[in-house]
Order: structure tokens, then sequence, then C-alpha cells
């Protein structure tokens, strides 16, 4: 059969070009990374890992995590039924409402917090008369980050699950199962994969939020700073190896996220070739 | 309608949750999304129409809104050429590591973007590995405006990409041939046959990784220095003007910055939607 761009002499030449392409524009930086985070030897690069304000820093952003992975899993579970399952005016408009993250620029995210909880802010005053600080702490961080990253899971699983239909899910209640058991048994395994990635996806943004993060923390050292506020703090210091040792774990756990990613869709294609 | 009608009212009595989920899906939208927002509307209502005019027309503000179109301008740009020429190579050659290729595809949206700030600066900076090169020819990249387009183009590269790819992988075979026999070259059959087939996926594509280009702040910051009037981006004034406690300018612009990105993501979905109707036809 004949195809556009078959041709040895095209197809070597576009290949070329996008390997070289990729190599510039995404391996180069990656290997950088790791580079200059190693620059000094592996024994500064441990020294750098265990510094105190570094620590801290890692573990504040999984806690971070550890709280935004599982309330939008819960958020983005019950969105995709309420607008797969359910057909109620204003659903459109829920749906675009939620790709609101997605559009705003992170600094606008930040801001839109600081003006509701922060001193001069709408609740501010009450904050400050029963001591609840959310600005400059983790709460503001944990808000924040809910708020970038709540589009995730809804949106892998809203294509899926309206594409799936919901005969079976009517057939297990004819059959008299129960909303839970329903959503366990007969749901949960037809969405587990895209249910995964969307919480990879999650939690990757939630780890690595910068501009959002940013607004609301006050990058009190050893305090506030998540990792990706400390990576640049220490680069602001003019300590590029321990800026590129914080770094270096954030780009680690995008390498994991990418891995999980493939394994999960060579799944998803193995299975549908099964079938 | 009236059957489709029909079917709501009984998927809506048949399954259950609708009203757990109704209510945990408002509650949380209330709270994390349009609470916060109402806030940005409030602090606004407190200025006059000549103040807002006056604080979103200030002259350092007006040129990083150009500096910022630009940049997403040329970051678009080129985006849509690269990803056209990824999303084609992955979907119709094989080759030695090509997996790899796939997923290193995604690598901008699971960098967190202050690590692909700080390391794109290092890499493009006069004594940096790309920068070192770079000057003896007199290019200077970071704090320019093409290190601003670089960081940019970076942060946006899956758009184009992702999108085209699977359009792509259902072409059918016959378009191919079908060109080919009546004598077309690859580069006429490409640019008549394939690219108008192509088109709304690479539209859509390069408008996301524009409007996302716009609002893009981590991965810019570092490389473009903030120069005012000649590489600070408009997300930068927001943070500037609120280290200065200027909540009243800060809310100003980030109006501006949150218009514009709603109404051209809103074009983009119309636009889409549009042309979904048309493949499916008028059914969509």
């Amino acid at each position: 059969m004949i195809r556009i761009g078959d041709a040895p002499r095209v197809r070597r030449l576009l290949i070329g070009a996008a390997l070289v392409l990729t190599a510039l524009f995404l391996l180069l930086p990656l290997v950088a990374i790791f580079a200059q985070a190693l620059m000094n030897g592996i024994d500064v690069y441990w020294q750098n890992l265990s510094d105190a304000y570094t620590l801290s820093a890692i573990g504040l952003t999984l806690l971070v995590a550890v709280i935004t992975v599982p309330v939008n899993l819960v958020f983005g579970v019950f969105l995709a039924w309420l607008v797969t399952r359910f057909d109620f005016p204003g659903r459109r408009l829920l749906q675009t409402l939620i790709d609101i993250p997605f559009a705003v620029s992170p600094v606008v995210a930040g801001l839109v917090y600081l003006l509701l909880y922060g001193r001069n802010g709408w609740l501010g005053g009450w904050l400050d008369a029963h001591d609840i600080q959310i600005m400059f702490a983790w709460p503001g961080i944990v808000l924040v980050t809910l708020f970038v990253t709540c589009p995730f899971v809804a949106r892998e699983l809203i294509p899926l699950m309206q594409a799936q239909g919901s005969r079976e899910e009517e057939a297990a209640v004819t059959l008299g199962a129960s909303g839970w058991t329903i959503f366990r048994r007969v749901t949960l395994p037809n969405i587990r994969h895209a249910l995964l990635y969307g919480v990879i996806l999650t939690n990757a943004r939630a780890v690595g939020e910068f501009g959002a993060v940013s607004v609301v923390a006050g990058a009190i050292r050893g305090e506030t700073n998540t990792l990706p506020l400390q990576v640049e703090q220490l680069y602001q210091d003019y300590n590029t190896v321990g800026a590129f040792t914080s770094a270096s774990l954030l780009a680690l756990l995008a390498l994991m996220t990418l891995a999980a990613k493939a394994v999960l869709e060579w799944r998803a294609t193995r299975r549908e070739t099964a079938t | 309608m009236i059957a489709h009608a029909l079917t709501w009212r009984r998927e809506r009595r048949v399954l259950p949750g609708f009203g757990l989920s109704l209510g945990i899906s408002l509650t949380f939208v209330s709270l994390i999304l349009l609470l916060p927002l109402t806030s940005l509307v409030g602090q606004l209502s407190q200025l006059s129409w000549s103040q807002y005019w006056f604080l979103i027309t200030d002259p350092r503000l007006l040129a990083s809104y150009g500096v910022t179109l630009f940049g997403a301008a040329v970051a678009a740009i080129f985006n849509a050429a690269f990803g056209l020429l990824m999303a084609w190579v992955l979907v119709r050659y094989e080759f030695p590591g090509k997996r790899l290729v796939d997923a290193l595809m995604d690598l901008p949206f699971a960098l967190p973007t202050a690590v692909a700030g700080i390391t794109l600066a290092t890499l493009y900076s006069s004594n940096g590995w790309i920068g070192r090169l770079l000057e003896p020819l007199g290019i200077s990249i970071s704090y320019t405006w093409i290190g601003i387009a670089l960081a940019m183009a970076f942060t946006s590269i899956p758009f184009v990409v992702r999108t085209v790819q699977p359009v792509l992988e259902d072409l059918p075979a016959e378009v191919d041939e079908a060109a080919m026999t009546l004598g077309a070259s690859d580069s006429l059959a490409f640019r008549r046959v394939i690219l108008p087939y192509l088109w709304p996926a690479l539209v859509t594509g390069t408008g996301l990784a524009f409007v996302r280009s716009l609002g893009e702040f981590g991965a810019v910051i570092f490389i473009a220095g903030g120069k005012p009037y000649e590489t600070e981006i408009t997300s930068l004034m927001i943070f500037v003007k609120l280290q200065e406690y200027d909540y009243a300018g800060a809310s100003a612009v980030a109006s501006i910055v949150l218009a514009t990105s709603l109404a051209l993501l809103l074009a983009i979905n119309l636009w889409q939607g549009r042309f979904i109707k048309r493949l499916h036809g008028g059914r969509g």
C-alpha cells in the first residue's frame, strides 16, 4: 500500500528532525537537572538533600499531596457520576465551571484566595478574631492546590463514563444492588485506569504547583516552603547545586508519572486488542 | 426531544446518588471555585470605572501585555509546527526509541514549572550548555523575548501533539492511497488531503497552547529576568503588585488576564463544537 511520506528520504528526514528537536527541547533539560544536581559529587548531593529546610519542604509537599489528592478524587468521582448519569438544568454550566482552573493563570488563583482569606479579605477579620491562620500557612497552600488540581480526575472520567453509558449500572439496579455496590462492582472496574491516571495527574500537579502557591505561602523558610518554592529560593540565593538537588526530586517524580502513564496506556491497548 | 426528556427522567429515577453527588459537587464548586472568584468581583466593585481604566492602562502594564501576547504567539506557532511533526512521526513511522520519545512528549506537563524555569534559565544562560554556544554568534536568549517564548513553548508542547495524534491515527488509509494514485506529490497530497483533515485538531491544540502560554508564570520568570517594559510578563505584574500590597491594582490586572483566557477558551470550545457537529452530520 502506498502512503504519503513513505519515501525513504522523506522518512529519514522527518524522523531525524523529530529526534534532534526532542533531544534538544526535552531530553537535554531533563539531563541538565541531574547533571547540575550532581555537579559537586554525590556526597554534596546527599548533604543538600538532608538540609533541614529541604527536608521540611519535602514534608510540607507530601502533606499537601496527601490532603488534596483524596479530596479531589472523591469530588471528581461524584462530579463525573453526576454529569454523566443524570441530566439536569445547569449540567453544561457545571462542566464549564470545572474548566476554570485550567484557563486561569496560577497567579490569579493565588490572588483570589488572598483576597478572600487574607488580612484585608472578606473573611480575614473573622479569621483574625478567631486566631485562625489560613494565608501564609499550610491551609492556604492546601486550598489553592485544591483549586488548581480539581479538574483532573473529573476530566479523565467524564468522557469515558459518557462513552460507556449507564446500561450496566441500570441492570445492577434492577437486580436490587445498592448505590455503593453498583459503584464498587460495576462502575469502578470499568473506570479504574482512567481514575488512576487522573490521580497521577492530580498528584503531579499538587506536588509541583508553583505560581498559585507562591502567592499564598509567604516564603517562610522551614515553615511554608513547598519543594517548588524551595527550588526557587535556593536558585535566587545563587545556590544552583542546592536548587537543582531539590529540583531533581521533582524531576524523578515527573519521570515516575510518565512511566505510570505509559504502563496504563499499554494495558489499555492490550485490553482493547484482547476484546 | 420528548423521548430524550423521558429517558433522563427514567435514568434519574433508576440510578441512585443524584442528591448526594449534586450536593457534594455543588458544595465543592461553590467553596473552592466560586467563593474565591467572587472575592475578585468584590474587590473590583470598590473601584470606579476611571480608577479601573487607570490601573489597567498603566504604561508598564501595557508593555507587559505586548510581551506576553507576542511570546505566547511565537510559542504557539512553534508548537503548531513541532507538534504536527511529532504527531506525524509518532503515528506514521516505526523507529528505535519511539515509545520513549512518545512518553517524553508529556514531560512538560509532568515537570513542575519552577523546575522547567530554572533548568531553561541555566541551559541558555551565557555560560550554560546551549547559551555558551550561542553567545559567540551574538544571540542571547536569557533576559530577552526569545527566552520568554522558549519557556512558554516548552510548557505547552503536549497540547498540539496530543490533539493531532489521535485524529491522525483515525485517518483511513484509503485517503492516502486515493491521493497518491491520483499522482499527487507528497507535499501536495499532505497539504491538500491530510492537512484539511487535521486542521480542526491543529487549531484547537495551538489555541490551547496559546492560552496556556498567556498564563504561564513559573517557567518564564527565571529566564525572563523581569526587566520593566522589556521582559515583564503580565502574570509577573500581578505578583509584583501583590508584593507591594497593591491589591486593587493586582485585582484589576487579574480581571484582564481572567477575562482574556476565559474568552479564548470559550471560543476554542465553540469552534471545536461546530467542527464536531459537522463531523457527525449535525447530531453532535
